[in-house]
């Protein structure tokens, strides 16, 4: 089965992302974004990249998908820097399935 | 103690025992699967976290170099130059079977032969940080599709090992001790059902002996 893949943030940050083949959509609002996600999502993305900063704009929406088989939605660093966002996915992830952040960067 | 609402007969006794051999077996096999699932589960978080600070990385140098190109070129000139791409990617899923959880493995595809046929634009009017950045990005993709892999293969593992583990605590904790508990109840019950018709059937016996031949019990016993 053949999917695509998406990357969903501001022009800045995933424009460079079309050179190399994936279908990249700008999106700035929380409501932008939250309704970029849905359509990806139904339209069998199996990756979808997201900037980190529009990420936290539309984190009920991803929590949607955190658990489910697809699609993975990925929190990548925009242009602005590394706001932390995707490492606090991984611990979130650990603190599930052991109960504390035994990972933790000290 | 905890004793289930059912009748204290022997054959809810017998259901009782093969019950909580069930319960015994399945709570092992359930901590088995557990314990494998973490062991997995840490491997795979660690190398996650390794992956997604080298992506991040990169992924900061590609942007400083996108950000002096859309600086160097005017918007209109950086659009036509990636307005149509050359390359199409998509992925094949495949799953991949871990102790019963599904993780995805994504296997790149191009619509071009050549993977490194990335430039969609001609260089004469275009910054040589724009061919950087390019170059970067396309570099760092299969990085990011084996993040983008991994991560979601913790997040699943995540879920699975959390719900395995209520189970085991739940079989461990609360079943088996109710069964337990319940089964030594019934025992208990029906022994001394056995007692009292032990002691009955004495009495039976004594007062038919007394009334047939007038026999009287030296000990006393059930004359009371």
């Amino acid at each position: 089965m053949s999917s695509k893949v998406g990357a969903i943030g501001d022009k800045d940050s995933v424009f460079g992302f079309k050179s190399i083949g994936l279908d990249v959509v700008f999106a700035n609002t929380p409501e932008e974004i939250q309704k970029t996600i849905r359509e990806m999502a139904d339209d069998d993305y199996a990756v979808i990249f997201i900037t980190e900063k529009a990420a936290s704009l539309a984190e009920s929406e991803i929590d949607k998908y955190r658990f489910k088989p697809s699609p993975a939605i990925i929190p990548i660093p925009g242009i602005t820097g590394n706001t932390g966002e995707g490492m606090k996915n991984v611990s979130l992830s650990v603190e599930k399935a052991v109960g504390s952040d035994i990972l933790k960067d000290k | 103690m905890a004793v289930m609402n059912i009748n204290p007969t022997r054959m809810e006794l017998n259901n009782l025992k093969k019950k909580l051999v069930t319960a015994r077996r399945g709570h092992k096999l359930l901590k088995d699967k557990c314990d494998e699932l973490m062991r997995q589960f840490m491997s795979l978080v660690k190398e996650n976290k390794d992956l997604r600070r080298t992506v991040e990385q990169k992924l900061k140098e590609a942007n400083q170099h996108m950000a002096l190109a859309g600086s160097v070129m005017s918007d209109e000139e950086l659009n036509t130059a990636l307005m149509v791409p050359m390359q199409q990617m998509t992925v094949d899923v495949k799953e991949k079977n871990v102790m019963s959880v599904k993780i995805p493995k994504f296997d790149i595809k191009y619509r071009t032969s050549d993977e490194s046929d990335i430039y969609p634009y001609g260089f004469a009017y275009t910054s040589g940080d724009l061919d950087i950045a390019v170059k970067d990005f396309s570099d760092i993709l299969r990085d990011m599709m084996k993040l983008a892999e991994i991560e979601k293969s913790c997040q699943l593992m995540a879920s699975e090992i959390e719900s395995t583990r209520r189970r085991v605590n739940a079989l461990e904790y609360t079943m088996i001790p109710q069964y337990e508990d319940t089964i030594r109840y019934i025992t208990m019950k029906l022994d001394e059902n056995e007692r009292s018709s032990t002691t009955r059937l004495m009495k039976v016996k004594d007062m038919m002996l007394s009334e047939k031949h007038n026999y009287d019990d030296p000990s006393g016993f059930m004359q009371s």
